[in-house]
Parts: C-alpha cells; structure tokens; sequence
C-alpha cells in the first residue's frame, strides 16, 4: 500500500479530477490518494466522482480555501 | 469502474460554447465514462489545423474556408465579441486563471480518450477536407453518431 500526494492548486474545473482520474488508474487497490485543490466546486465534485468511480472517499477537509481530499484506491 | 457513456454533437464552432463541451467531456472521461463528440457544421471549425496543407478547391469552398475560424484558437465568443475585444479580453483572463486554452483543451480530451468524430456531410458542404483537420479523429455520418448515442444515457446538443 501506498500514499501519493497531488497538488491540484490553481488548477481549473475539471483539472483536479482529470488529475485525480490518471492517478488512480495507475494506483493499486488500498494505496491512499491526497490531493489539494483551490477550485471551490471540488468538495461536491470529489464527492460525485468517488460515489461514481468506487474509490471511497476517507477524508475531507477544507483550511484557508485549500480543500484536500483523501481517497483510497477501491 | 463502470463504463457509462456520454455523446455530445459539436454544432457550434463559438469559444464559449465549445468550451463548455470541451469541459463536460473532459469531466466525463474522467468519471471514467466513455466519450464520444459529433462534430457538425460550425464545430467543424475546431477541429481545423491551424496550417493546413494545401488543398486544391473550388472558389466557393475556398471562400468559406477563408470566412470561417481556422482552429480552436481562432473561435470567438458567441456575445460579446465585440470586433475581436471581447474575445481577446476573455482568453486574457482564461489564461490568469489557469483555464486552459480551446486547443488545449481539445489536446487534453483527446489524450484522455474521448473519441472525435468529423461530420462528413458538413465536411462536405463546407468543402473541408481530412488533410485539414487534426489528427486522431474519426469519419461519420448520422448513423455513425445515433449508433454511439443508442449506447449513451447523456447525449447533449451544443
């Protein structure tokens, strides 16, 4: 198992999901995905995309108009 | 992952519009859906090399080729154009937010798997040629793109 972390801050609606999608192609099954996003529609975004993709949603938070999103690879 | 799919038809070849399409389609195949994008009369526009080979025409088809935007980069707002202003105001703020541009954009679905189909008929209207359009796209008629939207459970027209 293992932990990646990506950075998706600046990057525009859908960037961080596109981003999230390629890596979690290449992710084996139980490796942990963060991610940090500044796109202010991703906290609705990550949760439709986890729900749709399989992959469960561990963790999300939000500091100072950063969100990050912890994903385990389903 | 489960496989859904998603078609859109390309109609207009307007900046805004087209980037619309480009986003849902990118936002799709990243849900891991399947995407497929009919590209018909103005949209046809996007798909266009900014240099094309030469190609010999008639003086009509000639014509609306010069009329007619040369590639994503060269589409324009559908309001507020305003002689070319308005355009360039807007693709000066996509670039300070970090919103990719048309062409990218285009790049990027194509990388991600969403499938680009060119409408023959269009093509053929609008004497547009295979040598001018990009590469990694695919040839159709109605039938071609009513087959992929039999199999989709979002089909979008813009």
């Amino acid at each position: 198992m293992s932990e990646v972390k990506l950075n998706a801050r600046g990057l525009q609606c859908p960037g961080p999901i596109v981003m999230l999608f390629k890596q979690m192609k290449i992710a084996a099954p139980g490796d942990l995905v963060t991610i940090e996003v500044t796109d202010s529609g991703f906290k609705a975004d990550v949760e439709a995309w986890c729900k749709k993709t399989g992959n469960p949603l561990q963790s999300l938070t939000e500091v100072e108009g950063v969100t990050v999103a912890v994903i385990v690879k389903g | 992952m489960n496989t859904d799919k998603k078609t859109i038809i390309v109609f207009s070849g307007d900046l805004d519009k087209v980037m619309a399409a480009m986003i849902i389609a990118r936002g799709a195949a990243a849900m891991g859906n399947d995407v497929t994008l009919f590209f018909t009369f103005w949209g046809l526009n996007v798909l266009r090399k900014e240099k094309s080979p030469p190609v010999k025409k008639g003086i009509l088809a000639a014509m609306f080729g010069w009329m007619m935007p040369q590639g994503a980069n060269r589409t324009t707002l559908s309001k507020l154009h305003m002689g070319g202003m308005g355009t360039a105001m807007m693709r000066l703020v996509m670039k300070s937010k970090n919103v990719p541009t048309l062409q990218e954009m285009v790049q990027e679905a194509q990388d991600l798997g969403v499938k680009f189909i060119a409408c023959t008929m269009s093509m053929d209207v609008m004497g547009i040629t295979k040598e001018e359009l990009i590469e990694g796209i695919d040839f159709a008629g109605v039938a071609g793109y009513l087959g992929e939207a039999d199999e989709a459970n979002v089909n979008l027209f813009i």
